[in-house]
């Protein structure tokens, strides 16, 4: 293993501006009693707090109990004790994916996080896929690669809002990565967000951006048997392209045979078989990202109004108050 | 590789306990992985060891508790031992599983001083 290798270790740029480093504990995020973890600012993500607590910034909170000191306590020997946690290793990257996910529904913004092998045929799909919905859905993208804004580049040809992420020697994006690349982004209300995630059919399985789903790209080109020897990441799909089609009967491979094969790690797995170069397959996929689009956007509607019809009621209730009485 | 960002998050979690417990000093950490998990388990020894130098949990000892795969399966309305994402049903060799544990990357417990 490269013993330089600083993965995500504030190498991370976006359009070339080093991402700061993610918060540590206390500065941008803290834990409360209950072992929930919340970025500080979150207000609305303490659901069942007790309304009297004073929320000030940095403050502490202490964790369950510890357990009583471990073995005999001899003299000039320090003890030590079991603290109990119980916490995912990927609490932190998931308060992320929290924020960019409400950002998300607040928008009615239908965000998908795009994986693949490299040359699997993400970036030609994009620009084919923005240019099929033009005029019809506002597409924004963010570009994950290790170097090099060319993609993004070619994205922004299209005429299409893009901001490269360059993870330097990181091999994966993350959600603190992707929630600075949204401040540029600034994807629109009712628009489709794609995230192009690092070439890479490993890593970014395990990590959570905010996404409303992962979706895996396998060209034809590549062997049909990867589902099951990169098993991870098709688990974590909820939608599967077949890419390149055109080039099928050039090529050995069992489109059959391979969605057996997703189907076995994702049970359920949908598929769908395109070509971003004969256009094969696109109203079926373009079809499937409207409908995704007008979801989000009704969700966001619907938060809309059990907002407005809460304010209704708070405001009747204050109304029905005693002028100087405290609000109850 | 990946495991150096979860050692960081791992870290993470680890002074931050510490700290609030007012410890100098971290002994051990006990991790749960689980055995469908998305991280190779000397990978991120390796990794927790390089980010832990030179702060509290330089040197703790990591303990690593392997839970199991389990699935629920469809048609043996069961649920079943799971070896690896691609695995048949080890009772009716069927595919229609659903995973149910084994894919969690927890930090357990951790000793303090």
């Amino acid at each position: 293993m490269c013993t330089t290798c600083g993965c995500g270790h504030g190498e991370a740029k976006v359009e070339g501006v080093p991402v700061p480093a993610a918060d540590a504990p206390g500065a941008g995020w803290h834990r409360h009693d209950d072992g929930s973890l919340h970025a500080d600012h979150d207000h609305d993500a303490h659901h069942g707090h007790d309304p009297a607590h004073e929320h000030k910034h940095k403050h502490e909170h202490g964790l369950g109990a510890a357990a009583g000191p471990r073995g005999a306590h001899a003299p000039g020997i320090s003890a030590t004790r079991a603290v109990q946690i119980e916490e995912d290793i990927l609490a932190q990257n998931n308060v992320y994916a929290a924020r960019n996910r409400r950002l998300f529904a607040d928008r009615g913004v239908f965000a998908l996080n795009l994986v693949s092998s490299p040359g699997s045929g993400k970036t030609t799909l994009l620009v084919k896929s923005i240019e099929a919905l033009r005029g019809r859905v506002a597409v924004a993208v963010i570009e994950g690669d290790q170097q090099t804004s060319l993609d993004a580049d070619r994205i922004r040809g299209t005429g299409a809002p893009a901001v490269q992420i360059n993870t330097g020697k990181g091999c994966h994006l993350d959600a603190h990565m992707v929630g600075h690349a949204l401040e540029q982004v600034q994807p629109a209300d009712g628009s489709l967000l794609l995230i192009e995630n690092v070439g890479n059919l490993v890593c970014p399985a395990a990590f959570d951006l905010g996404e409303a789903h992962k979706v895996v790209i396998l060209s034809v080109t590549e062997g049909e048997d990867k589902p099951l020897k990169y098993p991870d990441m098709f688990h974590a799909a909820d939608l599967l392209l077949v890419n390149k089609v055109d080039l099928l009967p050039y090529v050995t491979f069992d489109v059959g045979r391979a969605i057996e094969y997703a189907r076995r790690v994702r049970p359920g797995l949908e598929v769908m078989l395109v070509s971003a170069t004969s256009g094969e397959g696109f109203p079926a996929w373009t079809a499937w990202l409207e409908a995704g689009v007008r979801a989000a956007r009704a969700a966001r509607d619907h938060d809309i109004g059990a907002l407005r019809e809460r304010v209704l009621q708070l405001e009747a209730r204050i109304a029905a108050q005693p002028a100087g009485a405290p609000v109850r | 590789m990946h495991e150096m960002s979860l050692a960081e998050g791992m870290l993470a979690i680890v002074e931050d306990t510490a700290r609030k417990n007012g410890a100098t000093r971290v002994a051990s950490v006990c991790l749960e992985l689980g055995a469908l998990a998305h991280v190779e388990t000397e990978a991120l020894r390796f990794c927790f060891d390089a980010v832990a130098r030179g702060g509290p949990a330089a040197g703790a000892r990591l303990d690593v508790v392997t839970t199991p795969g389990l699935a629920w399966c469809m048609p043996c309305g069961d649920r079943v031992p799971l070896a690896r994402l691609g695995d048949a049903c080890p009772v009716c060799g069927s595919y229609q599983l659903t995973v149910v544990a084994g894919e969690e990357m927890r930090v357990k417990e951790i000793e303090i001083a």
